[in-house]
């Protein structure tokens, strides 16, 4: 079976791992209940897009 | 390179996601708005369309022509006589996609789709579908407080 020759520095391992990161969600805010929601998409706290009530929300969520 | 690559196969064989499609346009006729994926609301856009496109036509070839795609008659008529007519100044972009969400289990992206022109008939259902709700929970909550004092009345015996 082949195997790794050297070891690898923490600085190797340091430098590859450099671009193994998460990036944040673009949110955007719901104009009508000012919640951070995904753009694009029916706010899931008051169920508006575009000036339209277009979900059924559980009262409790309001 | 994705040339000659349209379309979504969602899956499924070819009469599989024939019977898929045609029951979904079906659904959307007759219901005038239908949540799934994404995937799905996009595969349906373009039947939907066709459909509207010989529903404005109105003629006798072009009613059998919806007849034998979709899957009810009743849809057919609904077609014809309350959907195709919303649209006489229109040509195409009947229908509206909104995401909404994720599915629970897959994580796939749901949305609903519905036909232009609808939004005071959805409005009308859903503010019934509240109103029968609100009924039911009452009388659940009516019974609740029945069974209670029922018991309590057993306890004091």
């Amino acid at each position: 079976m082949p195997n790794p020759k050297r070891r690898h520095s923490t600085r190797r391992t340091a430098l590859r791992r450099s671009h193994d990161f998460l990036t944040a969600t673009g949110l955007s805010e719901c104009p009508v209940c000012h919640e951070k929601k995904l753009p694009h998409r029916a706010c899931p706290k008051c169920g508006e897009y575009k000036g339209r009530q277009v979900l059924e929300v559980k009262e409790a969520a309001k | 390179m994705r040339h000659r690559n349209a379309g979504f196969k969602l899956g499924r064989n070819t009469s599989h996601r024939r019977a898929l499609l045609r029951n979904l346009v079906t659904s959307i006729i007759v219901e005038d708005r239908v949540e799934t994926t994404v995937a799905k609301a996009k595969a349906v856009r373009p039947h939907v369309e066709k459909m509207i496109t010989l529903g404005k036509k109105g003629d006798l070839h072009s009613r059998r022509q919806a007849l034998s795609f979709l899957m009810t008659d009743t849809a057919v008529t609904r077609l014809f006589e309350t959907v195709a007519p919303r649209y006489g100044d229109r040509q195409g972009g009947y229908l509206r996609i909104v995401r909404t969400g994720f599915q629970k289990g897959d994580g796939a992206e749901k949305a609903f789709i519905e036909l232009l022109g609808a939004e005071k008939q959805l409005d009308e259902k859903r503010q019934k579908r509240a109103e029968v709700k609100a009924k039911k929970r009452e009388e659940l909550e009516k019974q609740l407080e029945e069974a209670k004092k029922e018991q309590g009345g057993e306890e004091a015996a």
